[in-house]
């Protein structure tokens, strides 16, 4: 298993690392060992816990109507719904791992944050207020807007369940790992806990409390990332090149640290990977779902105006928080394995810290601030788990009771206290589905599932959403065997690519059948030609009436009349 | 749907007004995405091709061109989405407002 703190090891000559399976390690964070119990980090976390189940049962008194469960009754503010999105999106894996790239790697850091963020302005452009105009709790609700429903309600209920399915086996085999680090706690028992405390979040208190686990969380993480850089610039009187300075001085890879180093490799894994990450974001089900939280496209609009804001300005806070381990840390042995060596000016390798680098910004919480703060960034680590997974959660039970249920099974004829039943209930077995392969999944290589998570949202969900949007002439058969052509491709590209083939399944080196780690360049060509093709050769009757129906559809994507909920302001 | 937002929504599909409208917000929607592909893909690429450009010393200290680049992108993302906020909240809005205002009389 190949992991973020082998990285440093080889010079940067010889670790030619593609973007894409840097991007996988550090969002499938994998810490090393387990560590003693640490009693300021669990009363901490406690207190979080007991805070969110507080909120999770003053939002299940909330909750009465299918809106409410869905779409926590359009109610959340622009503000709010930012700093949700924010807490949504920014992961355990996000902020331990990136910084552990610039611990490791310094600006190659830097370079892979930046990847994660662009995908947002292209969401507000071209998404975030059509979505609201026509949708009410899903993106299915909008893809199959003029379209016949069950095919389409399918196809976007499986483009849903699969980039949630791996995103969260991700999120689960590292917050096990995680936690086993922090708190002492045994793999098992920290994927169950996660399991569990996801379930009652989502199945009790539905959007309303998965709304405010996330807000809470966003504001934790950014208010403790905002200290620790703050703290570490401090040390150097606010000047960064002070800072810089002394980190090229000790870091074993000296001053290329500041430049560019292997993460980018050729143009074509790097094209691949920024149109994975550019127009992914726009085809993630949960973060998709948060736009019918609000009520109308004004605050749907603001709402990633202040997600862009928060998620820059982390990135921002996790460059400072590596540079400050490596200025902080390196030369001190009380976060280095017991038997390593420091170099000759008294560095030690990125690679021998303790629990590997991913522990960078853990460490290094200890050194600012004590055991005490060590324990609030221990627990907010935790809380940020369980956001994400509260949120993948909530998106794959709504495609479940919404789009499976509601529209295909019943045909519009089920009742919403039954469709919300059913969603509490796939709630309950989506999270222990997950403990379950969050277990089988715990040795293996998981990698690679956030990035195959990305390429199918930008090639499945991502095109359909798009075409059924801004091009008349799209047809539910288009839609239908172009999403599924971007989907499977998108899937077999990854298995045999390097990454998964090579690295994961263990064939020689060279026998990949694909030659790059990311996908996207090429399944969502397929997808989008497939949409295209068999669109414009469909010649059906309900296929005219498809064609026939886009100018309503365009004028309520422009305007938001008709709207759901609109009628309430 | 309502037969009322039926005839609503014909309505503002033969109006001029609305189809003005739309093209300025979306002219302005597609440009601003376009910026952002080729700030990206710019940065990305400017690494592919030319890392020496970026190695190089800021203003002669260890800080390189890289940094205020790489934040630059990081912030430009921030204002690309405010300029587009800005500008679909108010005057866009205001116009959309205004046209059904009108078509409902």
């Amino acid at each position: 298993m190949m992991r973020c703190d082998t990285l440093p090891r080889a010079s940067l000559a010889l670790a030619a690392v593609a973007l894409s399976s840097v991007s996988a390690h550090a969002d499938a964070i994998s810490v090393s060992g387990k560590s003693d119990l640490n009693i300021e980090a669990i009363a901490m976390f406690l207190l979080f816990v007991i805070a969110t189940l507080g909120i999770t049962k003053w939002a299940a008194g909330r909750t009465k109507s299918a809106s409410d469960f869905y779409a926590a009754g359009g109610g959340i503010t622009g503000f709010q719904n930012g700093l949700a999105i924010a807490g949504d999106y920014m992961s355990a894996a996000s902020f331990l791992g990136i910084s552990a790239l610039v611990f490791a790697n310094g600006y190659d850091g830097l370079i892979y944050s930046v990847g994660w963020l662009v995908g947002w302005p292209i969401v507000l452009f071209l998404i975030a207020e059509r979505l609201r105009n026509l949708g009410k709790y899903t993106f299915a609700d909008v893809a199959a807007f003029r379209f016949q429903a069950t095919p389409i309600r399918i196809l976007s209920a499986v483009g849903t369940l699969v980039v949630v399915a791996f995103y969260l086996i991700a999120q689960m085999v590292g917050a096990g790992k995680l936690i086993e680090t922090l708190f002492g706690l045994d793999y098992l028992y920290a994927v169950i806990l996660v399991g569990l405390l996801m379930i009652v979040y989502v199945a009790f208190g539905g959007m309303v409390a998965t709304t405010w686990v996330q807000i809470i969380k966003a504001c934790l993480l950014l208010g403790g990332a905002t200290f620790m850089a703050l703290m570490v610039l401090a040390k150097f009187n606010f000047s960064p090149e002070a800072m810089f300075q002394r980190a090229t001085e000790i870091h074993p890879n000296g001053s290329s640290i500041m430049e560019p180093g292997a993460l980018v490799k050729d143009p074509i894994s790097t094209i691949s990977l920024g149109l994975a990450l550019m127009f992914g974001t726009a085809g993630l089900p949960h973060i998709l779902m948060r736009f019918f939280t609000v009520s109308d496209a004004k605050a749907a609009r603001k709402s990633v105006f202040y997600a862009t804001g928060f998620i820059g300005y982390f990135y921002i806070l996790t460059f400072i928080i590596g540079f400050g381990a490596i200025t902080l840390l390196l030369q001190d042995p009380a976060y280095f394995k017991p038997g390593a060596v420091p170099g000759p000016n008294g560095s030690f390798s990125p690679a021998d810290m303790i629990g590997s680098g991913n522990m960078s910004a853990v460490h290094l919480s200890n050194a600012l601030g004590g055991s005490l703060f060590l324990g609030f960034i221990s627990a907010v680590a935790f809380a940020t788990i369980l956001a994400v997974v509260a949120g993948l959660t909530l998106a794959g039970a709504t495609a479940v009771s919404h789009d499976l249920y509601a529209s295909v099974i019943a045909r519009g004829r089920a009742n919403e206290y039954h469709e919300v039943r059913l969603s509490k209930m796939a709630a309950v077995a989506i999270g222990l589905l997950a403990i379950f392969l969050g277990y089988v999944f715990e040795k293996q290589n998981v990698a690679f599932m956030v990035g195959l998570a990305f390429a199918i949202a930008a090639s499945c969900n991502f095109p359909v959403l798009a075409m059924s949007i801004f091009w008349k002439g799209t047809t539910t058969r288009g839609a239908l065997i172009g999403g599924f052509l971007g989907l499977l491709s998108a899937t077999l590209m990854v298995i045999v690519s390097p990454q998964v083939w090579e690295t994961t399944l263990g064939y020689p080196k060279g026998s990949a059948l694909f030659p790059y780690d990311n996908p996207a360049l090429f399944s969502m060509t397929i997808a989008f030609a497939g949409i295209w093709l068999f669109s414009i050769t469909d010649r059906s009757r309900t296929a005219d009436g498809e064609r026939a129906a886009f100018d309503a559809q365009y004028v309520r994507s422009e305007t938001g009349i008709g709207a759901s909920g609109a009628a309430a302001h | 749907m309502s037969i009322e937002t039926d005839r609503l929504l014909e309505r503002v599909q033969s109006d001029p007004q609305f189809h003005e409208l739309v093209r300025r917000r979306s002219r302005l929607a597609w440009l601003l995405t376009a910026l952002m592909i080729v700030i990206y893909f710019g940065f990305v690429l400017t690494i592919a091709y030319n890392k020496e450009f970026l190695a190089q010393s800021l203003s002669g200290g260890v800080t390189t061109v890289g940094i205020p680049v790489g934040l630059g992108v990081i912030l430009s993302a921030f204002v690309l989405t405010g300029i587009y906020v800005a500008r679909a909240n108010t005057a866009f809005d205001d116009l959309t407002k205004q046209i059904i205002e009108r078509l409902k009389k």
